[in-house]
């Protein structure tokens, strides 16, 4: 303090701003250590990098996970934040691009000094990031259905603790289709490795139910015109099995509609084909009766719970899934309460873990891996969910819908068990 | 499903893909063959025409004939009329000279992307088309010894993707008229002929640049406001016909329209067929190795001529 006063008589202007300095140090320095670190603590906002598709081809998902988000953050933030500490989500654009996606995560690691970095979508994006997020040794939490988190293929950085995985939805899909649709299924898919997987897995499934894929047909996920691809549907087909993503998913089901006519087979669809997209658009009249994968039932329905009522509304969503301030944009309901229920988890997980500080990054690992049952709740409005630290996958409810009087009415929710399948990876024996 | 239902529909894809197609490598190879500049652009001004077209036909209500008619007058003459300043205030002032015009329009295209990123949004609008009547076509086969007609699955057009192949058809042969029989046609082959000469008889060559421009970035957009029905607005739309129109250009020789319109065909066709019959990148194989063949053994391409030293 007398260090003040004495440069303060100077009246020299720049002189007191560096004695401020040289005070206020002086100041800290003569603080014990625990009194210096509970100052940062309660003033510092935990960072939380969002790596978004704000442009791109998965730009629909970006705007909604941005939305989902975001809200999340300020229920958190509402509720006292983290470990007392508010909570700042730091947006940084990858284009849906996977070399854009490895730089967005160096970003938050070195230049925004995030804490944790999370939100991707896109299979090859994350596919793209996740090595450079391990060796900066960020925990990256993504929000992607790939089956590449649970495969080995990645990390011990990487978790996928809000969203199920290609492999666990598609197991639990295959029993459905052959016991109500038909057991000779062709595949229409995204030409990558999100596509892949549900080519893959969804054979396996779909054959030890006794039925079998007549026809794989893989289109690349910037295509932009169909029709050509659809004569390769067999004949014989019973029911059409079609995911698509990309900014032209409205052009792809249209032209399924115009190519099948009045004759069409049973036809399964997962949503994304049809995210972001009211499914009341012209030229989608055909789907009436068809089936559809739903991550999270769109439209709101008779048994909603408490707890998706409240998530829709913080979010502003309307009861037929689309903005309340827009009733002509339509979310991706379907997978973005995989943003709201990672960050719920990465809170959970700075909780358990006493997290303080980048210092403490694998122990939030640890104390996420050792999550297990996450109930139907606030935090996870989608349904209960079963968290396996090994895989670092969680696994939780599907949800079937079915085009009726222009909305999706829910058909049939799955069992978690249905979902299971054996561990292909344990991560915790990796080093940090 | 058979060969012959499979050939037919293939054709038929390919052909709604060759018209647009056309009508977009014409617009690049006008721009080329009078004016000698390269417009990598092209694409851009493509995609334009169909985001305008979204906003025009949005922000008119009721049938969906009227946005569409609409948006097919209003767009590709905004993007032409831009085009024609884009002419005035930048290739202009780098005097028209190759490689300054090439780096130019590559800028072009960037603030145009860009610009349409800030203001429309990443998002893949449709437009509803006016009519769209699915056409189911009959096939022949032999049963029991003799003809007999029947529908085979997934065998049909609609009312739209004839409609896009007939408008297609009628605007290049307005342009070619255009080109062989109108005085501005002729102040154009003039201009491509020699421009010194055509401004010593009086020719306003500078004019006639900045309508070039604008003609044949209005030709990009009227293909765009077709198509934009089909598929749907997006702001990175313009890649596509971009490289697809370079391919036609160089195989039907810059500057030459009848070559533009042949190769198009070919190109759209071929397309069409291989991608149905094989795979869409076997397609893309085969057009580009067709473009280093004619780049090889022929450089002016198939219909040009070479130039005058």
């Amino acid at each position: 303090m007398s260090n003040r006063k004495e440069f303060s008589n100077s009246r020299r202007k720049a002189l007191k701003t560096i004695g401020l300095g040289a005070g206020s140090a002086a100041v800290g320095a003569s603080l014990p250590l625990w009194a210096r670190y509970a100052e940062a603590q309660s003033s510092a906002p935990i960072k939380v990098g969002f790596q978004a598709h704000k442009t791109g081809i998965g730009a629909a998902y970006g705007r909604w996970y941005e939305r989902t988000t975001n809200a999340a953050a300020k229920v958190i933030n509402d509720a006292g934040g983290i470990n007392g500490r508010p909570l700042e989500i730091v947006l940084e654009d990858d284009g849906t691009d996977p070399k854009r996606g490895a730089e967005v995560v160096e970003k938050f690691a070195t230049q925004h000094e995030c804490d944790v970095a999370y939100g991707t979508l896109f299979s090859h994006v994350v596919i793209g990031s996740a090595p450079r997020a391990g060796e900066l040794k960020l925990p990256y939490f993504v929000v992607s259905e790939g089956h590449h988190v649970a495969s080995g293929m990645l990390n011990r950085y990487t978790l996928q603790p809000g969203i199920t995985d290609v492999k666990s939805q598609v197991a639990a899909m295959a029993p459905f289709v052959s016991d109500n649709l038909g057991k000779k299924v062709t595949m229409i898919f995204p030409d990558f490795a999100f596509g892949h997987d549900h080519r893959d897995f969804f054979s396996a499934a779909i054959e030890a139910q006794g039925g079998e894929v007549v026809a794989k047909i893989a289109i690349p996920p910037t295509e932009s015109s169909f029709t050509k691809y659809f004569p390769k549907i067999p004949r014989d087909t019973e029911v059409i099995y079609h995911v698509m993503v990309g900014p032209a998913v409205l052009t792809f089901v249209k032209e399924l509609g115009e190519f099948f006519g009045p004759s069409r087979p049973e036809i399964f669809g997962f949503i994304d084909s049809l995210e972001a997209v009211d499914i009341n658009s012209p030229g989608l009249e055909f789907l009436d009766g068809t089936y559809f994968w739903e991550g999270n039932p769109r439209y709101a329905q008779d048994n909603q719970s408490e707890f998706d009522k409240a998530y829709r509304a913080a979010v502003g969503v309307d009861n037929n899934g689309a903005s309340v301030s827009d009733p002509t944009d339509v979310s991706t309901y379907a997978h973005m309460f995989g943003c709201w229920e990672t960050l719920h988890v990465i809170k959970a997980g700075m909780e358990a873990s006493g997290y303080s500080g980048a210092g403490d990054r694998a122990k939030l690992i640890e104390a996420v891996e050792a999550m297990s049952d996450l109930p139907h709740s606030h935090a996870h409005p989608q349904g209960a969910k079963l968290f396996n630290g090994k895989t670092h996958q969680v696994f939780g409810h599907q949800y079937i819908t079915r085009v009726t009087d222009g909305k999706l009415k829910l058909a049939h929710t799955t069992s978690i068990e249905d979902t299971l399948y054996p561990d292909e990876v344990d991560y915790t024996t990796q080093a940090f | 499903m058979d060969f012959g239902p499979y050939l037919i529909l293939a054709s038929l894809e390919g052909a709604v893909a060759a018209s647009v197609l056309a009508l977009t490598a014409v617009g690049l190879s006008l721009v080329f063959g009078v004016m000698r500049v390269v417009n990598v652009a092209h694409g851009e001004f493509f995609m334009l025409g169909a985001v305008l077209a979204w906003f025009v036909a949005s922000s008119i209500g009721g049938h969906p004939a009227l946005g569409f008619v609409a948006a097919l007058l209003v767009a590709p003459v905004l993007v032409g009329g831009l085009a024609a300043a884009v002419d005035m205030t930048v290739l202009k002032r780098v005097a028209y000279d190759p490689e300054r015009t090439i780096v130019a329009t590559i800028g072009i295209l960037y603030i145009i992307q860009q610009v349409t990123l800030m203001t429309y949004g990443p998002d893949a609008r449709p437009v509803t088309p006016p009519f769209n009547t699915r056409l189911a076509i009959p096939w022949f086969e032999f049963a029991d010894g003799r003809v007999q007609m029947y529908w085979p699955w997934g065998l049909s057009t609609t009312s739209y993707k004839l409609f896009v192949i007939a408008a297609a058809a009628i605007m290049l042969l307005a342009v070619w008229l255009m080109m062989t029989r109108s005085k501005i046609g002729l102040v154009m082959r003039a201009t491509q002929l020699d421009s010194e000469m055509a401004q010593a008889f009086g020719i306003p060559v500078e004019r006639v640049y900045a309508m070039v421009f604008g003609i044949g970035c209005g030709l990009a957009a009227l293909g765009a406001v077709l198509i934009v029905p089909i598929q749907q607005a997006h702001y990175l739309m313009g890649t596509d016909p971009l490289l697809l129109s370079f391919i036609v250009v160089i195989i039907g020789g810059l500057g030459s329209l009848p070559g533009t319109v042949i190769a198009a065909l070919l190109i759209g066709m071929s397309d069409g067929i291989i991608s149905v019959f094989y795979t869409p990148t076997l397609a893309k194989i085969l057009s580009t190795l067709l473009v280093a063949f004619v780049l090889v053994f022929r450089p002016q391409g198939l219909f040009g001529t070479r130039e005058r030293e």
